[in-house]
């Protein structure tokens, strides 16, 4: 049956060619419209890092002077450089690490090539385990010898093929800033997406080459990036001098492997503070926050305001559509009406000719999805023409690609509906008798 | 035209009709909105930033390490700047305006005050007014005595004394500062606190917008007295005329590099540059509203003759009665015509309801201001007139349709 249903809705639809080409591509602009911005949306809000991510904390103190006190107002989104190490020192996490970014001018022996300015991360040592990073060669420095000032680095994939050919550059030497470190670690193909772990310096696309740690920075001054955040007499982070401790400017990041201790953990940070005010140098009542890492993205609305806004436009634009394409069906079946009336009265049931006409929506479904695929290919192909730092990740992939067609053909289903019912209501003599 | 006839067939094609009425009145919800986003974004794009900004290039600078000599270095590089032929006026910006890392302070009237009155955008930078152009409308610019060292200000501001005579005194504010902090009064020579230590106001200019936070007020910019030195993010602004530009960057770079051949080039760019490079996403998203908008308009008109072709198929026998009983080819036009403005009326009507309701929801999430009256109108007659457009090719038809037909059976 459904194969001669099939074979009559092709017949159908051949027969009115402007009506199905219209529907068709009402249809498909809606789906490619939707699914390219759905696709941008669906890259932008995922999991930096699948599976880990539940049990990264990001830890927040309110370390500011008691002026302008609201509690319900969140604290800083940052952490003071002391109250960053004393967290660090406590080791009260299962692993725990302090970070904040900057950019350092590397120097490369070959004079082929100029000086020349990358990214850099400086963090305490367990940065690699917690966050999975993958190394292709050597390792990163441990606690001690990151207590310890050494001038070791580990660097990027990216930077180990520009200066080292991707050769294993472990125990070689790197002149960054006027100093020489010496590189114990290179990482392989690295960087999630959004970037997580520090969202000043840009959410996505964006990744470090050089890893420092982070007391060598602090002693040899290296330049800072990303935001600072004074409050009273706070000051300092301009040239070469540190922000002073009325400052925030680190990120503060532990791993706690149950819920159990993440509880545990808010309670330390709220006894941390409590002793911290005992000593004079807190003045607020404790305000704590403790965030995973989704928890963290949502809180900072990392997904631009605008790829929201596209999304709601696009879907505005498909439901457009969609009402559009109820009523060329609805136009089309109830041309029909002859038609269907003469299959009544020779003993096709509602439920059957019901049948045929949801199988020709079907039809227009399907090739709308085709071509809404084709139109989201070449929209996403649009987007990573635009300028923001998200669009190069803007691929189709497995997930959304299915998502695609059963969005195309439930869509032209459900307006493909009311237009059959109605057509089934039609009175089957009356037609005939008009003829 | 009598419109009784035309509401009582509708009556008996209810579903059809209400479906035109849903999709004009969808349709004209988000073009409104889409229109009113449109014209945020304009409005953005050409915001005005008080400086010269087709007499400008920028050079950005880093040095490799630390330069214990930072400060000469600065003052050769300026000389060496200002010696190239066509070159107006020179300076060390800490920072430009449509630029995305920002430097603020927040200000007080008093030192006691719990709050600060607002945090404004702190540009820096010898004779720094001049090569931005800014407009001075009261008072004076900043002088060279006025001016103190980068360094030495942050290790007074480190020390704690308010009275450091290492600290600057003396500010200029743009007027939109003045107007917030003392509507209606002079503003000449009264105090602005960043710390405990008072700074006068000498001077007010037209407008100078700040690098990129223009939600906290667009142009709540200070100029203060101090030097930068290269690096750190400061900018090299060079003032020339505008066929000059081109030139005047390369024998700039030249120059620079000829001082001294380590530093990395970070930026070197016209100021036109700069505008268009900051406000390029708001072009795309622009670009992409009017996509949309064009996309919904069309595929709204196509469903429009579509629904109308159908009706006009379905109605012959009708029609080619009315027309056997006297009706002319014009009375025929004027039918669907009326239908259609009928349908696109009644669409208009929940549409802009519908856009009003959009509007507070954006409004909600966004920071949009409220959808001005103006869309309303201008709406309306957008879609009346895309009904019309759409309406009148089927329409024809219909009129073309001759008296004989009413007496053959189909």
């Amino acid at each position: 049956m459904f194969g001669y249903y099939l074979d009559l809705a092709l017949r159908s639809l051949r027969r009115n060619k402007m009506l199905t080409a219209l529907m068709v591509l009402a249809i498909a602009l809606g789906i490619g419209a939707s699914m390219t911005t759905l696709t941008v949306l669906h890259v932008l809000s995922g999991d930096p890092l699948p599976g880990r991510s539940g049990s990264l904390y990001y830890a927040q103190i309110d370390p500011q002077d008691i002026k302008g006190m609201d509690s319900s107002k969140e604290p800083p989104e940052q952490v003071t450089l002391i109250d960053g190490l004393n967290l660090l020192h406590a080791g009260r996490a299962d692993h725990q690490a302090l970070m904040t970014g900057g950019s350092v001018p590397v120097q490369p022996e070959q004079s082929s090539l100029d000086p020349f300015y990358v990214e850099a991360r400086y963090t305490s040592a367990d940065f690699f385990g917690m966050f999975d990073a993958p190394f292709l060669y050597g390792q990163g420095w441990t606690a001690a010898e990151g207590e310890a000032k050494v001038r070791e680095v580990v660097i990027a994939k990216s930077l180990n093929d520009k200066l080292f050919d991707g050769a294993n550059s472990v125990g070689r030497t790197l002149r960054m800033a006027g100093t020489s470190f010496r590189i114990v670690g290179v990482l392989d193909s690295w960087q999630p997406n959004p970037h997580f772990y520090d969202l000043n310096s840009g959410s996505y696309a964006y990744g470090e080459e050089v890893f420092l740690p982070l007391q060598t920075m602090l002693e040899l001054r290296l330049d800072r990036g990303g935001s600072t955040d004074c409050w009273g007499n706070g000051g300092g982070g301009v040239g070469n001098i540190l922000p002073s401790n009325d400052c925030v400017w680190l990120q503060f990041w532990a791993q706690l492997d149950s819920p159990a201790k993440a509880a545990a953990y808010q309670e330390f940070l709220v006894h941390y503070s409590l002793d911290q005010k005992a000593l004079g140098r807190f003045q607020r009542v404790p305000n704590v926050r403790l965030r995973n890492v989704m928890q963290w993205l949502d809180y900072n609305k990392v997904v631009p305001s605008d790829v929201r806004l596209q999304n709601g436009l696009a879907f505005g634009f498909l439901l457009v559509c969609l009402v559009n394409t109820v009523g060329l069906m609805l136009a089309k079946f109830m041309r029909r009406a002859a038609e269907l009336g003469v299959r009544r009265a020779l003993g096709a049931s509602r439920r059957a000719l019901f049948a045929q006409l949801l199988i020709e929506s079907g039809v227009v479904g399907l090739v709308g999805g085709v071509g809404g695929l084709l139109l989201a290919m070449f929209g996403l192909w649009l987007v990573r023409q635009r300028p923001s730092d998200y669009a190069a990740l803007a691929h189709l992939d497995l997930s959304m690609l299915f998502v695609t067609f059963v969005l195309a053909v439930l869509a032209t289903l459900l307006a493909g509906l009311l237009p059959a019912w109605r057509a089934c209501q039609i009175a089957p003599a009356l037609q005939l008798k008009s003829n | 035209m009598e419109i009784r006839p035309i509401l009582s067939s509708l009556s008996r094609h209810k579903i059809t009709a209400w479906l035109v009425i849903i999709e004009i009145a969808l349709t004209c919800a988000i073009v409104c909105n889409a229109v009113f986003l449109i014209s945020q974004r304009v409005d953005r794009m050409n915001m005005v930033s008080g400086i010269a900004e087709h007499e400008l290039v920028e050079i950005q600078l880093a040095n490799l390490g630390v330069r214990p000599d930072a400060k000469a270095r600065t003052q050769e590089d300026l000389a060496a700047l200002r010696k190239i032929p066509g070159v107006t006026q020179v300076s060390l910006a800490n920072q430009m305006p449509f630029s995305d890392s920002e430097t603020n302070n927040s200000i007080k009237l008093d030192p006691t005050q719990k709050l600060p009155s607002l945090s404004a955008a702190l540009y820096w930078g010898e004779n720094l007014a001049q090569t931005f152009g800014t407009q001075l409308v009261v008072g004076r610019n900043l002088r060279e005595d006025d001016y103190r060292d980068l360094d030495a200000v942050n290790k007074a501001a480190a020390g704690g004394d308010p009275n450091d005579k290492a600290l600057p005194r003396v500010l200029v504010i743009t007027q939109a500062v003045a107007d917030k902090l003392w509507p209606g009064k002079n503003p000449l020579g009264r105090f602005i606190y960043f710390g405990k230590t008072p700074e006068t106001v000498v001077g007010v200019v037209a407008h100078l917008v700040r690098p990129a936070s223009f939600s906290q007020g667009a142009e709540f910019s200070l100029l203060v007295p101090i030097r930068p030195v290269v690096g750190d993010g400061s900018s090299y602004l060079i003032r020339t005329a505008p066929q000059e530009r081109q030139r005047v960057l390369k024998a700039a770079l030249a120059a620079l590099k000829a001082l001294d051949p380590r530093r990395v080039v970070i930026e070197k760019r016209t100021w036109d540059d700069v505008r268009s490079e900051f406000f390029q996403n708001d072009r795309a998203m622009t670009g992409l509203l009017v996509g949309v908008c064009v996309a919904l308009l069309v595929v709204t008109a196509l469903g429009i003759v579509g629904l109308g072709s159908f009706w006009v198929a379905q109605r012959r026998r009708t029609i080619g009665v009315r027309r056997a009983l006297g009706a002319t080819r014009g009375n025929i036009l004027h039918y669907f015509q009326t239908e259609n403005f009928l349908l696109a009326t009644i669409g208009i009507v929940i549409g802009m309801v519908l856009a009003y309701a959009i509007n507070l929801f954006l409004m909600l999430h966004y920071e949009l201001p409220r959808l001005p009256v103006i869309y309303f109108p201008v709406g309306a007659v957008l879609l009346w007139s895309i009904g019309q457009l759409a309406v009148l090719g089927p329409a024809l038809r219909a009129a073309a349709v001759p008296p004989v037909v009413a007496t053959r059976s189909v």
